[in-house]
């Protein structure tokens, strides 16, 4: 049952995607994307993690990829001309990713035994699970994550504001 | 208890159902309550002649919708045009499947009331709410029309906004039910009738006052109708809709509407419980004592419909940056100033 789960979602995901890049309208992009993140949203959900599921489609695919649409919709932006790239993305770009690909599978794999595993659907970490973690024996990260976050928000409204 | 699989799966299916239909069924009459109270309130009858009390209206309504002719406009762009109203709809209609009508009682080990009990059952409403925003942001924009366009803007950034206001106007309510599963939080309403209700004993009242007013916004109703606002967009998003399409958008704003009733019924009214508490004697036997929760539910989630029309017929429009200032300057310090009064009582209480 959980592995059917998977696959379909791990195939929507990748699906999503690709779909994501070859699309040529920004809007339909936007759509994969959504596609993209509600199905990391499920394989969350398949590793246990209920908490962080709800707060992927809340945040992501609710709240930020409907600025995205927003900002597509406002602007208006219309299809994508194709261009041909430059020859070195062809050159460098696919033996890149696929040796960055191969590096990252070959760690994983040799240092499997020390990453520990995760079985699906074996493992669920409550919401107060998780709140004990953040709020008591991460509580100074957490803060400081928060902290960072304002800052952004103070810089970006600085750098938006009309000077008088 | 062992049972078998196809016995489970046939029951959910079953259920699943009869749930469906009951809502739009539920949607379909509250379309009706809302013109007759409407009519009402403006002095006049509202529909009345089909069938007894024009109790068949919704009926031919609907029959009128499916039969008639579904015009495609022709700058439109197709695939999210035809996929937008299918998002709405379907966005409010899963929602009802987290919403618990009754008391827990397991038949062949299915719960009876409830589709599916989840463990973040809140969280999914909000999360599943986000998503609905789609359904209106792309019908606007691939209708390629400007009146769409701007009722989609409208209604994409009223429920960004508000969204912030309702999620945060919960949490009280979760901190003293300790749990995101809904049933968790009712059964902590349950003990004393109506005084431990969340919005009397449990001292939530300004959040559910928060809740309400940003539920309104959030469902797109008078007085936060801005998105359709007739006298200035036509009908908004959905303007250049027809057919089944529109009365897709039309049955997601009243399920959409049932929803929201339920949460507001199961967070702050103690959802299925009795406001006597256990004043009543139990009378009647083991199905009549099942049903009476589902009563209640029903009675108060009704009150809260009745509320949304009463409130519909009386309020006038908001002014967009008035929408805006009320949801950003009003609701959303009001939600925190009473997360933060909330989490204080709570601790001083414990301590």
């Amino acid at each position: 049952m959980h592995l059917v789960l998977f696959l379909i979602f791990g195939g929507l995901c990748v699906a999503g995607a690709l779909n994501l890049l070859l699309q040529r309208h920004p809007i339909n992009s936007a759509l994969s994307l959504i596609v993209v993140m509600t199905s990391l949203a499920v394989l969350y959900l398949l590793l246990g993690a209920e908490f962080l599921a709800a707060a992927q489609v809340i945040v992501y695919s609710g709240a930020i990829m409907v600025l995205f649409t927003f900002v597509i919709m406002l602007l208006n932006a219309g299809k994508e001309e194709r261009t041909h790239g430059s020859k070195a993305a062809y050159i460098v770009g696919f033996p890149g990713a696929a040796a960055l690909l191969g590096i990252l599978t070959y760690i994983f794999l040799k240092q499997s035994d020390h990453l520990g595993s995760a079985k699906l659907g074996g493992y669920l970490v409550t919401t107060s699970d998780l709140s004990r973690v953040l709020f008591r024996d991460l509580l100074l990260p957490f803060e400081v994550t928060s902290v960072l976050i304002l800052v952004a928000i103070l810089g970006a409204v600085a750098l938006a504001r009309r000077e008088h | 208890m062992e049972v078998s699989i196809w016995i489970f799966l046939l029951l959910s299916v079953l259920k699943v159902a009869v749930v469906t239909v009951i809502t739009l069924m539920a949607v379909a009459y509250t379309v009706l309550l809302e013109r007759k109270l409407v009519g009402r309130i403006q002095n006049r009858w509202g529909p009345s002649r089909v069938g007894p009390f024009g109790m068949w209206q919704p009926m031919a309504d609907g029959l009128k919708l499916f039969l008639k002719e579904d015009l495609m406009p022709t700058n439109v762009y197709k695939p999210l045009y035809i996929l937008a109203p299918l998002i709405a709809l379907t966005c409010a209609l899963i929602s009802i499947s987290v919403v618990p009508f009754g008391k827990e009682i397991y038949y062949k080990g299915v719960d009876l009331f409830q589709i599916a009990d989840l463990n973040i059952g809140l969280l999914v409403i909000l999360g599943i709410t986000s998503i609905g925003v789609y359904g209106i942001a792309l019908a606007g924009w691939s209708s390629n029309n400007k009146y769409s366009l701007m009722g989609a803007l409208r209604g994409s950034a009223q429920l960004i906004s508000y969204e912030l206001a309702l999620g945060l106007s919960l949490v009280g309510v979760v901190m003293r039910a300790g749990s995101l599963r809904l049933r968790d939080i009712v059964n902590i309403q349950a003990t004393h009738g109506l005084l431990s209700w969340n919005v009397f004993g449990g001292l939530q009242f300004v959040a559910f006052f928060i809740y309400l007013m940003a539920a309104y916004a959030e469902t797109n109703r008078a007085p936060f109708d801005l998105p359709e606002a007739e006298s200035e967009l036509t009908a908004g998003y959905h303007t250049e809709y027809s057919s089944m399409k529109f009365a897709m958008f039309f049955m997601a704003e009243y399920a959409n509407m049932i929803t929201v009733s339920c949460v507001a019924t199961l967070l702050f009214f103690g959802g299925w419980s009795s406001p006597f508490g256990d004043l009543l004697p139990a009378w009647g036997g083991p199905v009549v004592q099942a049903l009476l929760p589902v009563f209640w539910f029903v009675l108060k989630v009704f009150f809260f419909l009745f509320l949304y029309i009463w409130v519909r017929g009386t309020l006038p429009r908001f002014r967009y940056d008035q929408l805006m200032r009320f949801g950003w300057k009003f609701l959303l310090p009001l939600a925190i100033a009473n997360i933060i009064a909330t989490s204080l009582w709570l601790a001083f209480r414990a301590a």
